[in-house]
């Protein structure tokens, strides 16, 4: 097999890997939270069975909806594809990986974020509006905080590439950096808060002046719906696999290594599991804050991930 | 097939001449304004085809040189055409060829200024800035700017029959002229006592390390002030929303860069060395700016305002990414500088397609409201459904996301930023990549600025009943705006060309080409520095976005349906669900205002108990203004006040003055 083919089939088995199991990953967590509640829970099947759901009703869409509005969800769920596929989960050989760098995920990211907060607004409705507002509140702040992140390891790898990024944190001999320990901390806090998790936004919550995320697709239904909650899954699949890639990396496979394969999806399973156990976690122990406490949570991160580098710059790990 | 032998420096000279002949021919019938718009104006365009053609093509070419038997008898008109104003010509051609489309359909009667003076104003003050670019010696690059800064006045008080306006560009002359006298001391300094003011004198002058950073940091003072570089901003956010909106157009999108390539030229070019302290100071100013245009914009209330301080932060951003290139040049690292200067370059052109269609959609915005404010408008993509998709283009360019324009070049200077330690200065290691953070600050709120100016101006319902009648854009006024979101797709999705060209930029200035690395793997990726450290492909990037939407919308109605039903929005169990309820522009921009409510100078009036007639309000102002102009007013008016004790407009007083005077000067001499 020629090493192209190779690489077009190893990115179009891991993207559809993540995205077809994104919504069980979302599905784990809430069972994990659930658990930690008491509850019994619904099940890591769920998502797909309310995808099923939503994809067979009739979309409502408000009289005064613009292309925008119906755009929207397909731009949001390919965006997400197209992040997800530039994160290496199982192997650093893709063939997408060098059209995007951790700069232009930054950038899909936004350019998602933006088609949402503008759609929210197409319906001219007080909901739409604040959670356009508040959601390019956050973003704004979160995304010097997720930059600052990725600096560190980027200045470990001499490369923005996120390939290039996880083959020499994986493959390099085993070092410590106390660099990444600041970095990966600042990566929890801009993913809670990307995410519209606890304690920025609560995902399971309906209430008019805590909401975020769920106000800016109220008024969206049934296939629409679907589409914008599985992104959202992918999103969050995306990020985690991010920070897997770039603070615990090892197990990863390398190119041309198929004998590898196994262990580097059971080790990603594995990784993601926890990831997921750990944020059920997170999530069941923190309370949700004011939306202008959330400036100074994503200062504190923006100040860990700067930290980090310098602790990198001064002391070389 | 040989041609005759014409110079691109002809057709560009020619181009000037045809402007002003057509400017001349609109006084032929002054309030005539089918011949102004519909003749003269297209007639405008084909000149700026030509010149960006010209340009264009002379940017590969060497430099060509030309002096006109015109000016001073010992200092004629020196012109040259090198890479670096052919660049800014092309430019400048590229965005006018939009904008003067857009101008055939634009102007309307009863403005104040009549048509067809307008006409001449408009071309005069397109030439001027041909003749900054072109100007090869100090006397012609002055006499070049001020023309544009006088031409451009005219233009900004165009409907002169408002006061505001006229104060509007009134402050605008004055910041102009302060900012000239910077520009003619630092040409002052630069060309040190030889007496030479040819710029290829300046080229030869020693200078000392003082005299060298005077004359670049009176550069950066007058330039920055055409610029719009903190604190010489004030002008921006009152003189693009007084001016017609082609003319805030042309101002903000052309007029800006030439102060731009006036600060590349001093300091690359003419002076003979950089120090990287200079880069330093760019490198704060532009980020601060950056930041500071971007949270006054947040706040805004009035579009055309809106997108002054907008303009206020790519230039900052601008300068940031020439600060950058400074320190890189002193630190002989000509690949970053050259990487740096490429990014810039290409914010520049960038800011001059999508900050120029942004405006022109505010002026068809205005033509059809009549409304400027943005609390008024909304909806207007139902009624004005062309408007309302190319501004969204411009929307998305200009909020820096991928796969357009805006994003390219922010992209590449990031690329800069990120790989900047390593400079032999432990300080600046540490510095440069928390500019970096300040850079993604900014551009991080300027996407949430952009959803305010889109999302309130184009989407929801419309706050006044009216405006579900707006029309929408003419055919010229939709041309003009295709035209620059064409190139706003365009330079995001094939930035290949434009950077191998301004190969031939910074081959002269920095000594380094990226492009020759950028090219190295084909058209597909752009590796500006090498592809195993950075890469990016913003063709399979768009592939990437329109095939899944594609993908995913018909598999969506090939495994279940595409019913669609259309009901009243929800409306919480209320019954009336008004158009008031949405956010307003200044609810949009509460969050910014009180997270960074530090920077800002805030009014308010808040509304107690016994009021019989309770309101709130809350006025945003700026700091800069109470701390720097206002003092200087105050103290110019003082000093008025001691000069006016000695005017009691009493003729023997007078003649009483100038006899002591002559006595005086007498003693002195003798």
């Amino acid at each position: 097999m020629s090493p192209f083919f190779e690489s077009i089939l190893s990115q179009l088995t891991q993207t559809l890997l993540v995205v077809v199991l994104a919504p069980a990953f979302l599905g784990w967590l809430n069972q994990c939270r659930a658990w930690l509640q008491n509850r019994s829970g619904a099940g890591v099947l769920q998502p797909y069975r309310v995808m099923r759901k939503l994809f067979h009703k009739d979309a409502v869409l408000a009289k005064n909806a613009s292309p925008v509005f119906r755009a929207a969800p397909y731009v949001q769920f390919s965006c997400m594809v197209l992040a997800a596929s530039i994160v290496p989960v199982i192997e650093t050989d893709l063939a997408f990986s060098p059209a995007a760098d951790v700069i232009a995920l930054v950038g899909i990211f936004a350019l998602a974020r933006v088609f949402a907060a503008l759609a929210a607004m197409d319906i001219g409705t007080a909901f739409g509006t604040m959670g356009a507002r508040r959601e390019m509140l956050v973003a704004s702040l979160s995304e010097p905080a997720l930059l600052m992140v990725f600096f560190t390891p980027l200045l470990i790898a001499q490369s923005t590439s996120l390939n290039a990024i996880a083959d020499a944190l994986a493959h390099r001999q085993f070092a410590i950096y106390p660099s990444l320990a600041f970095a990966a901390v600042a990566f929890v806090m801009v993913l809670l808060a990307e995410n519209a998790r606890i304690p920025i936004d609560n995902p399971s919550t309906h209430l008019e002046l805590t909401m975020i995320h769920e106000a800016l697709i109220l008024e969206y239904s049934a296939r629409h719906l679907a589409l914008i909650e599985w992104a959202t899954a992918i999103k969050l699949t995306t990020y985690c696999a991010l920070g897997i890639a770039l603070f615990v990396p090892w197990g990863l496979a390398q190119t041309g290594e198929w004998q590898m394969l196994p262990v580097s999806v059971l080790a990603f399973a594995g990784k993601l599991a926890l990831a997921g156990a750990a944020l059920a976690v997170l999530e069941t122990v923190s309370a949700k804050m004011r939306i202008f406490r959330a400036p100074e949570f994503l200062g504190m991160a923006f100040l860990l991930a700067v930290l980090g580098m310098l602790t990198f710059l001064l002391l070389g790990a | 097939m040989t041609l005759p032998a014409v110079l691109p420096l002809d057709i560009v000279v020619g181009v000037v001449l045809y402007w002003l002949v057509l400017g001349v021919a609109g006084l032929v019938r002054p309030q005539h304004l089918v011949f102004v718009s519909r003749v003269l104006f297209p007639l405008s365009v084909a000149g700026a085809l030509a010149l960006t053609v010209a340009a264009a093509v002379s940017v590969t070419q060497p430099p060509a040189a030309a002096v006109l038997p015109l000016g001073l008898p010992d200092l004629p008109f020196h012109l040259r055409l090198d890479a670096l104003s052919a660049f800014f010509i092309a430019l400048l051609g590229f965005a006018v060829t939009g904008i003067s489309l857009f101008s055939s359909g634009y102007f309307r009667h009863g403005q104040g200024t009549a048509p067809g003076l307008l006409c001449l104003q408009y071309h005069v003050f397109l030439s001027a800035m041909v003749l900054v670019l072109l100007a090869d010696d100090a006397y012609l690059f002055m006499v070049a700017w001020e023309t544009m800064a006088v031409s451009s006045y005219f233009l900004v008080i165009a409907s002169h029959r408002i006061p505001e306006i006229r104060s509007a560009g009134f402050l605008y002359l004055l910041l102009a002229h302060l900012g000239a006298i910077g520009i003619l001391l630092a040409f002052g300094v630069t060309h040190g006592a030889g007496g030479d003011y040819t710029f290829d004198g300046m080229r030869q002058s020693q200078l000392s390390n003082f005299w060298a950073s005077t004359a670049f940091l009176l550069a950066l003072f007058g330039f920055g002030a055409k610029a719009g570089l903190l604190p010489l901003h004030a002008w921006l956010p009152e003189a693009h929303p007084a001016a017609p909106s082609p003319v805030s157009a042309l101002m903000s999108g052309v007029m800006l860069k030439t102060a731009i390539y006036g600060m590349l030229r001093v300091t690359f070019d003419l002076l003979p060395f950089q120090l990287w302290w200079w880069g330093v100071v760019a490198l704060v100013l532009g980020l601060l700016t950056a930041l500071f245009g971007v949270m006054f914009a947040a706040v805004q209330t009035e579009m055309k305002r809106l997108l002054a301080y907008s303009s206020i932060e790519h230039i900052g951003i601008v300068v940031a990414g020439f600060g950058l290139t400074i320190i890189f040049h002193a630190y002989d690292n000509p690949q970053l500088a050259a990487l740096a200067l490429v990014a810039t370059l290409y914010h520049c052109l960038n800011h001059a397609c999508f900050k120029s269609l942004l405006f022109l959609a505010t002026g068809s915005v205005l033509h059809a409201t009549r409304e400027r404010r943005l609390g008024k408008l909304g909806g207007l993509i139902q009624s004005m459904p062309w408007v309302g998709a190319l501004a969204l283009v411009g929307t998305l360019a200009i909020a820096g996301l991928p796969p357009l324009n805006g994003f390219v070049s922010e992209w590449l200077l990031l690329q800069a930023f990120l790989f900047s330690p390593g400079l032999p200065n432990p300080y600046l290691n540490m510095l440069v990549p928390l500019g970096s953070a300040a850079l993604v600050l900014a551009s991080a709120l300027a996407a949430y600025v952009m959803v305010k100016f889109y999302g309130v101006i184009f989407l929801g319902q419309p706050r006044d009943p009216g405006l579900a009648k707006a029309h929408d854009a003419g055919g010229w006024e939709r041309a003009g705006l295709a035209w620059l979101a064409a190139a706003c797709v365009l330079l995001g999705v094939f930035p290949f060309g434009v950077i191998a060209l301004l190969d031939h930029v910074t081959l002269p200035l920095v000594r380094y080409a990226v492009g020759a690395n950028a090219g190295e793997h084909g058209w597909l990726l752009l590796a500006p520095v090498s592809a195993a450290r950075a890469s990016y492909a913003p063709l399979l990037f768009l592939l990437g976005i329109a095939g899944g939407v594609g993908v995913t919308f018909l598999a969506v109605r090939k495994f279940y349906h595409g019913r669609v039903r259309r009901d009243l929005p929800w409306d919480c169990g209320y019954l009336a669900l008004t158009p008031r309820m949405q956010d307003t522009a200044e609810g949009f921009g509460q969050p910014i205002k009180q997270i960074f409510e530090p920077f800002f100078r805030i009014k308010r009036h808040m509304p107690g108990p016994f009021d019989a007639q309770p309101y709130y309000s809350a006025t945003t102002e700026d700091r800069f203004w109470h701390w720097l102009y206002v003092p200087v007013v105050k103290f110019n008016h003082r000093v008025s006040e001691w000069v006016s004790v000695l005017q009691h407009g009493r003729i023997y007083l007078y003649l009483l003055y100038s006899f002591v005077t002559l006595i005086a000067l007498l003693l002195l001499a003798r």
